[in-house]
């Protein structure tokens, strides 16, 4: 199978500081990779580079296409950044409160990405609205309430609602659990489980959970110091951790 | 049954040859674990080998290197996947992940409960991945629930609360569901009474005539006398 993305010696300084250094990943069509580490590892500033919100100080990152060219970000201007961002790629920030517009109805959050795709009648935007507020577990007759009268978690639903709703090929992620009681966060990641699994979707999520990332996918990439220490399947890396930091990691988690 | 190896004219399916494992504790004064040493093995379409050998000896870990849950040290782990010899030591993730979907099963004792996931789903699941549509799964998802008597009541409760037994069952379920042609059981039976003990052997033997290589580990001798057809066995590594 093709690869859907390709990161090659991906690296982002802040500066003199290291964000996140030679980095380099494949991730397949429908394949969820977790990137885990403390905080201050590199793991949202290497998200973030990926999805070209952050400028690669060197390195590359390149996109397969529908049409199956492939798409190299550093030839892309602002623009062209911005169309795969609003029509190919997804992203899902930690608080919600930075990924929706708190001032307009829940209904016209998630209608929002569609109309930027063209899709003007009112109806049927309500009625999509609708259904995916029914999806992540909201009830749709609170489509026309602001955000800001929802709770942590479901703010947070709304985000993936609004997110998935022109069916991206490829989702970022980061934290997306983090800060919800643990009742909603299992709500959450069953949620994103399903709708990766239905939709297909590729999608590359940072977690410090590990029990997340075990949860949720195949392969996981290890990260201290902005590099990447460890990778390969998620159950190998947690049973049998190779680095002494990841095996600092894994023996650190507190097991029920 | 016999202990020793016997000349077998099925296709080997999966190769073993100087294989090792060793474990390096960094955070533990860097201790150095051997567990497994020099092991050769070859497998064969429809036989049943069961590793034999007290507690410690590495069995478990054996069937966790096969299945590239842990990092090989040493030697090869060769397995018959889509028709060619694939080394799983130096497959890429991708690989070891498409071999396991189609080629490779392996149940454990215990259930990993996925919060919120009815049991039916559950089974169904390593069925869909493998490409099979939504309701053809959950029917044969609720066949094999049937058959290992799990109650019908329980298939849309997620079993994060059901008996040490019944999650046992589901997990059987689940690792069965699809016909892979090599599976790795390890003590699949442990917390089974004597009825559902008997219908997993009658599914193992189902599976061996089909064809299905086994590698397991039965703690039970009745049950290692109904379905092994070959021991393995295995020692302790002398602490150096």
């Amino acid at each position: 199978m093709s690869a859907l993305l390709q990161v090659r010696g991906l690296s982002h300084h802040y500066g003199q500081r290291v964000g996140c250094q030679d980095v380099s990943f494949d991730l397949h069509p429908g394949e969820l990779l977790c990137i885990v580490g403390e905080s201050g590892s590199g793991k949202s500033t290497l998200l973030k580079t990926v999805a070209a919100q952050l400028t690669a100080s060197s390195g590359s990152v390149r996109y397969h296409q529908r049409d199956d060219s492939w798409l190299d970000l550093n030839e892309l201007d602002e623009a062209g950044r911005r169309r795969l961002a609003r029509e190919e790629w997804g992203f899902v920030t930690q608080n919600p409160r930075d990924g929706l517009r708190l001032n307009v109805s829940a209904g016209a959050n998630v209608a929002e990405r569609l109309m930027a795709k063209g899709m003007r009648n009112y109806g049927q935007l309500r009625a999509i609205a609708k259904g995916w507020l029914e999806r992540v577990e909201i009830d749709p007759a609170r489509v026309d309430d602001a955000p800001t009268s929802f709770s942590g978690g479901m703010q947070q639903r709304l985000q993936i609602a609004r997110t998935l709703v022109t069916q991206p090929r490829l989702v970022f992620m980061d934290e997306p659990t983090a800060g919800l009681d643990v009742s909603v966060q299992a709500r959450i990641l069953d949620l994103l489980r399903r709708l990766v699994n239905e939709l297909g979707l590729a999608a590359v999520m940072v977690t410090h959970d590990l029990a997340v990332a075990r949860l949720l996918a195949a392969r996981t990439m290890v990260m201290q110091g902005g590099r990447v220490v460890e990778t390969g399947l998620t159950d190998q890396i947690l049973d049998d951790p190779q680095h002494p930091y990841t095996q600092l990691l894994v023996s650190s988690v507190l097991t029920t | 049954m016999t202990a020793s190896t016997t000349t077998n004219h099925a296709l080997p399916m999966l190769e073993l040859r100087g294989l090792g494992k060793s474990f390096e504790l960094h955070h533990q004064d860097d201790t150095h674990l051997d567990v497994l040493s020099d092991i050769d093995l070859t497998l064969h379409a429809g036989e049943c080998v069961v590793l034999s050998g007290p507690s410690g000896a590495g069995k478990s870990s054996l069937l966790r290197v096969v299945y590239g849950n842990y990092r090989t040290s040493r030697g090869t782990v060769r397995v018959r996947h889509d028709g060619d010899w694939l080394d799983l030591t130096e497959a890429t993730p991708h690989q070891v992940l498409d071999v396991r979907r189609r080629t490779l099963g392996y149940v454990s004792q215990f259930l990993r409960v996925i919060p919120r996931v009815p049991a039916l789903d559950v089974v169904a699941g390593p069925l869909v991945e493998a490409g099979a549509h939504v309701e053809e799964a959950r029917d044969r998802s609720s066949a094999l629930l049937r058959r290992l008597n799990v109650p019908e009541r329980l298939w849309r409760l997620p079993p994060g609360t059901f008996s040490g037994g019944e999650q046992q069952r589901v997990n059987i379920a689940r690792g069965l569901i699809v016909a892979r042609p090599l599976l790795l059981l390890d003590e699949p039976t442990a917390s089974l009474d004597g009825g559902n003990r008997d219908v997993v052997a009658e599914l193992l033997q189902e599976a061996s005539a089909a064809g299905t290589a086994v590698l397991g580990i039965f703690h039970d001798d009745d049950m290692r006398h109904r379905v092994a057809t070959r021991l393995f066995p295995m020692r302790q590594l002398s602490i150096a």
